[in-house]
């Protein structure tokens, strides 16, 4: 189920504007990396090349390589499409669909690509996917409701159920407690916690002590100043980043002296 | 001791006006309308010395509202509040004179067309009936044919131009890259398209099929043809829009589960829309039945009842009113009344079309944003 992801000197544009510089480093899979970095640094940008995602926006594309147990993502040929379907993606704002009901939505991945699923066999991966995200307790009386009528938080692990329900091997997440008050935060890092044990997952977040209590290792990603390429600056485990990091710019940021 | 005389002053209710410095000046509750009564009486008062009318009355007391309001709560008030009054008079007396000239033509129409609104005059087919055994003409007054022209017509252009629309309401917003020329050129010609008189649009479709079919090729198609010219701008315009509106935040969603972009689109994208894109057809449509000029040069008018839009001349309601009304037969009178009829059935149609679509786009609107 998890897979190591490999990049290996990456740079991505938007358009000719170089967003992030020179990023290598290896993932291990089964574990928790967070990313973190000053607002503007490149670190969602180069989040969202591990699973082609920045694609989406015009003009964005990257030089170099990630591979992931091996297949490089930006082989010619590749499909991002069958990339996605093994890089999963956790957005800042819950955003389940507003035409589906909660059990549609956890479905989502499987309908919208016309796979064929006997009725049981939903049911069984709908249960599956919302326990897997702490949810089926709360919603198992009102599958067919719209998703929409949840609270944030419920929303977010609305959308972390769908995400885990195509099955993938890394999950990706962008700011996913950002929105969320002091209780869904816990839950969805308990979440996190549970996750772990099937997946590689990849969090970016604006908060050190959600850094330290979920990850294993931590990426400091920085930028030298507007306009300039956002850069990976120290990438240690968890406790090295936050007691003693070897840079200073990482001691300065983590202990809150930044700037 | 001291006790006591606390719940004294907190029992004793206060003695008139309790100052606080953030009371002003305030006008009665109900001056405006006190105002309005007193500026439509003095102004009736003035016209009756010199002569009454409604209008001159109307805008007599309008401007004596206005000026006697303002005044007053200068006086009394501050300047601030005074403009506020004036102005909100002002949108009041605006939004009146939009209103105006649509309840009228409503209750002209109303009272010209209830008359022949027959169960008859729509199942009828309208023209004159030769007996042979008396040798009478009798002139039937009915609408059937125009009824029937309007529905295949305007269900013609409708069919032809709400697939294009929406397609390239996709491309524009799904597909093209903001600054492609191809997709700034279809923009543009969209947009030139939206202005284009209708009549061009009929004398557009006539020559395409002079040139196609021969000369005299009145049909209910080219009819349609000339309608979806009209049409097609106005449903790439509103449906691109309401695409514009489905945020990319749900596209997004979708591909991050590793779904194709054309799924996106067809199961994500037009759903969310699909109450938007409902109303801007049904709007296209409601733009379009009502044109007379293109369709009486593209498919001219006739009496004669005919299904087939494919060949020989059609009439729809709108070009019937104008026909009865330019062209009468030997009984004026009832022609005219025809002519009336035909309009109110139109306005009929309109509004009907008008509440189905409000239905549908409410039993598609997205659940849980309804």
């Amino acid at each position: 189920m998890s897979k190591r992801i490999n990049v290996r000197d990456l740079d991505v544009y938007y358009s000719d504007f170089l967003a992030v510089e020179g990023v290598s480093m290896t993932i291990e899979p089964r574990t928790v990396t967070a990313f973190i970095g000053p607002s503007g640094c490149g670190k969602s940008t180069f989040l969202r090349t591990l699973n082609r995602m920045h694609e989406v926006i015009p003009g964005a594309r990257v030089r170099g390589e990630v591979l992931i147990d091996g297949d490089n993502l930006y082989a010619p040929g590749v499909d991002p499409v069958l990339v996605r379907r093994q890089v999963g993606m956790v957005f800042q704002r819950a955003n389940p669909f507003p035409t589906m009901s909660i059990r549609d939505n956890v479905l989502a991945g499987v309908k919208l690509n016309s796979r064929r699923m006997p009725k049981s066999d939903q049911d069984s991966l709908v249960e599956r996917s919302l326990r897997g995200a702490n949810l089926w307790n709360e919603v198992k009386d009102r599958l067919q409701l719209p998703g929409s009528g949840l609270s944030g938080g419920q929303q977010q692990r609305l959308c972390i159920a769908r995400a885990i329900a195509v099955s993938p091997d890394v999950l990706l997440m962008d700011e996913p407690c950002s929105a969320l008050d002091p209780i869904s935060t816990l839950a969805i890092e308990d979440l996190i916690e549970e996750l772990k044990q099937d997946y590689t997952i990849v969090i970016v977040t604006h908060n050190m002590q959600q850094a330290t209590r979920v990850s294993d290792k931590t990426a400091f990603f920085n930028i030298a100043g507007s306009g300039k390429p956002g850069r990976l600056i120290e990438y240690d485990d968890t406790a090295t980043i936050f007691t003693k990091p070897s840079v200073q710019a990482t001691e300065d940021y983590v202990s809150g002296r930044f700037g | 001791m001291t006790a006591t005389t606390v719940a004294d002053t907190e029992t004793r209710a206060p003695r008139g006006p309790v100052p606080n410095a953030l009371t002003s000046a305030q006008l009665p509750r109900f001056v405006e309308l006190y105002t309005l009564a007193g500026a439509l009486a003095v102004s009736a008062a003035v016209l009756a010395m010199t002569g009454f009318s409604i209008v001159g009355w109307l805008v007599l007391s309008a401007v004596l509202y206005l000026v006697s309001l303002g005044i007053l709560s200068t006086v009394v008030e501050n300047r601030r509040k005074a403009t506020d009054r004036v102005v909100r008079g002002l949108v009041t007396i605006a939004f009146l004179l939009a209103v105006i000239p649509l309840v009228s033509t409503l209750v002209t129409v109303i009272i010209g067309g209830a008359p022949s609104l027959t169960w008859d005059f729509v199942t009828k087919t309208g023209g004159s009936v030769f007996d042979p055994s008396t040798l009478k003409v009798t002139i039937v007054q009915g609408a059937w044919q125009a009824v029937v022209g309007t529905l295949i017509i305007t269900g013609v252009a409708t069919l032809i131009s709400v697939p294009i629309g929406i397609l390239a309401a996709i491309y524009l917003v799904e597909y093209a890259q903001p600054q492609q020329w191809m997709a700034r050129t279809v923009t543009f010609l969209v947009d030139v398209m939206t202005g284009i008189p209708s009549i061009v649009a009929g004398l557009f479709a006539f020559s395409l099929f002079t040139l196609l079919v021969g000369p005299k090729a009145f049909s209910g198609f080219s009819a349609s043809v000339a309608l979806s010219v009209l049409m097609i701008p106005i449903v790439v315009r509103s449906t691109e829009e309401m695409l514009k509106l489905v945020s990319s935040e749900l596209r997004e969603a979708s591909f991050a589960l590793g779904v194709t972009k054309f799924a996106t689109i067809v199961r994500v994208v037009l759903p969310t829309a699909i109450a938007g894109i409902i109303t801007g057809v049904m709007l296209a449509i409601s733009r379009v039945i009502g044109e007379t000029a293109p369709i009486f040069i593209a498919a001219s008018f006739t009496s004669n009842f005919n299904a087939n839009p494919f060949s020989g001349p059609m009439e729809t309601l709108a070009v019937k009113a104008y026909a009865d009304y330019k062209f009468p037969s030997q009984d004026i009178a009832a022609s005219y009344q025809s002519a009336w009829g035909a309009a109110l059935l139109l306005v009929l149609l309109v509004v009907i079309l008008n509440l189905v679509a409000r239905i549908i786009a409410k039993a598609f609107a997205p659940r849980g944003l309804r």
